[in-house]
């Protein structure tokens, strides 16, 4: 198994950190892992993305021009990585913030209401574990204990006590995520 | 049991430093390889294994640090990126002249002159053909993995001490960048001053007892008669390097006939190419080289005997590409492909290239 992933929104959103969790819970089962981020000014207030990859085997590029999922969380990363997703894969997005929705009828589409739910949460920073609960629950690639060895390893000790709540976030984000659009449904019904 | 981390490539490197029983880091911050020293501050060595980390008040100055540590037979590194290691050159040329060890890390971003703080390899003629003045060369390592960045530093010591050289790990801003796993080698002691004489012989300056005449170090010989000897003495030591210290790796070249030549994230990129080549049912494969010099001329003469073609991947307008020719000596075409400034191919308009260079053939 190889799942070739962009995660892509602002700077600040916490996505470097969702790339980050997810290889550390990949790493959890064995798996080789890479991620690769965007990096410099890019990174400071603009855009923010980075690929993650997690495979049973060696992997090669860490710079992919396709991908079998796509997290996105603004405009901007919609714009790019629309097209990018292979053709049968995943799009998933936060539609807050979002003008043009994606259009492509050949993939998978889902939406999590992100910052909503981490505002319920009464925590902000949870919007990226809500967002990761979304992925894992369509693509469930790594097992919610490996999450957990996951979070404790990428965490910083003195943030441990916060793993209760991001764990929260995650199911939450399994709960609310939709289903918008499914290809494979659309082939049945033709 | 085997440490297993995620870390970033420069991270990696400054931990395998440590553990190396490096003794003197010496640095000045420039993206994309600042994690290096940020880390090794973070880590405080020095209270682990006593190792000295400074930073300098410029490339200049860290460079005749190490070459100053180096003198005293101690394993010193420094790292830098493009711009950076410009300027380190003048101190990188003395070295190879004075016959001092040490290891010095590019980690490439686009140029020229201040470019880009993106990913680039437009750095191979610097590191290969020299760089700095006069005939010598760097024994140059290339990682493609975090991995690599890792093993790189204990495997470039000991080459270094070998040859009583410098030696360059020649890395790009993305594997710097990019967290892998990557187990971490057993930490190694520093050796004591008794251990380098026993270890790498009496050369340095360790402090002078009765018994023998003083070490000298130095580049400078006037006498033109010397000199040329000491020349002499120096590619002598490169043609040995030549001979013994080629490294590569071949990735599905066995039966190949069209062969990819890259390292680096360019060899990383280039995997990927294949495995989509091999799918659409071209017979293509990779020549990685791991050392770029020596670059492993033998095994590329060898695979232009078969193979009906040659593609070097790198993100430089064709550096390598000139030794991939030199290599191939004529008997079948060699191209090359390549983004700059900063840009990364992506797999598939490397797969045009290649696609579009066969139909050539």
């Amino acid at each position: 198994m190889t799942e070739e992933i962009i995660i892509a929104g602002f700077g600040g959103q916490g996505v470097l950190s969702l790339g980050k969790i997810l290889a550390y819970s990949g790493i959890m089962q064995d798996q080789e892992v890479s991620w690769m981020p965007s990096y410099g000014p890019e990174m400071r207030g603009g855009t923010a993305n980075v690929t993650v990859i997690l495979s049973d085997d060696r992997i090669n590029s860490p710079v992919l021009n396709e991908f079998d999922t796509a997290i996105i969380l603004n405009q901007q990363s919609m714009d790019k990585f629309e097209s990018m997703v292979k053709p049968g894969g995943l799009l998933i997005y936060d539609p807050n913030g979002i003008s043009h929705h994606p259009e492509r009828k050949d993939i998978k589409i889902a939406t999590i209401e992100g910052a909503k739910e981490a505002s319920e949460l009464n925590n902000k920073k949870t919007f990226n574990m809500v967002i990761m609960g979304a992925f894992l629950k369509i693509h469930p690639i790594v097992l919610m204990e490996n999450v957990h060895k996951g979070l404790e390893k990428s965490l910083p000790q003195r943030h441990h006590h916060m793993i209760p709540l991001n764990e929260k976030a995650i199911k939450v984000g399994m709960k609310k995520v939709k289903v918008i659009h499914d290809y494979k449904k659309l082939v049945a019904e033709e | 049991m085997e440490e297993v981390k995620l870390m970033k490539g420069n991270e990696a490197m400054a931990e395998a430093a440590i553990r190396a029983g490096v003794d003197a880091y010496f640095g000045y911050p420039i993206t994309p390889q600042s994690e290096v020293i940020e880390y090794l501050m973070h880590e405080e060595p020095f209270k682990r294994t006593g190792m000295v980390v400074l930073q300098a008040e410029s490339e200049l100055a860290a460079i005749n640090m190490v070459y100053g540590a180096a003198a005293c037979g101690k394993k010193a590194m420094t790292s830098s990126s493009s711009p950076g290691i410009s300027l380190k050159l003048e101190g990188i040329s003395y070295m190879a002249g004075a016959e001092l060890p040490c290891l010095i890390a590019n980690v490439m971003r686009g140029g020229p002159g201040l470019g880009t703080i993106q990913p680039g390899q437009s750095d191979y003629f610097q590191a290969v053909k020299g760089g700095g003045h006069g005939d010598y060369n760097l024994i140059v390592l290339a990682p493609s993995t975090v991995q690599e960045m890792a093993d790189f530093v204990d495997l470039g010591f000991d080459l270094a001490f070998k040859y009583r050289n410098p030696v360059m790990i020649l890395s790009d801003g993305a594997i710097g960048q990019m967290m892998e796993k990557v187990i971490l080698p057993e930490q190694k002691e520093r050796l004591s001053n008794e251990e380098i004489i026993k270890h790498y012989g009496n050369w340095a300056t360790t402090g002078k007892p009765e018994s023998r005449e003083s070490n000298i170090i130095t580049s400078l010989d006037l006498k033109p008669e010397l000199q040329e000897i000491h020349n002499q003495h120096l590619q002598n030591k490169f043609k040995t390097a030549e001979k013994n210290e080629v490294r590569y790796e071949q990735i599905q070249c066995e039966d190949a006939d069209y062969i990819l030549v890259a390292y680096g994230t360019s060899a990383r990129i280039s995997q990927k190419v294949v495995q989509l080549g091999r799918e659409k049912g071209l017979k293509i494969g990779l020549l990685r080289p791991i050392t770029l010099w020596p670059f492993p001329k033998k095994i590329i003469s060898e695979l232009a005997d078969h193979a009906k073609g040659f593609l070097s991947v790198e993100m430089s307008a064709g550096q390598m590409v000139e030794d991939v020719l030199l290599a191939v000596e004529g008997k079948v075409p060699v191209a090359h492909f390549g983004r700059m400034g900063g840009m990364i191919a992506s797999p598939s308009e490397v797969l045009d290239a290649v696609e579009k260079e066969i139909n050539k053939i």
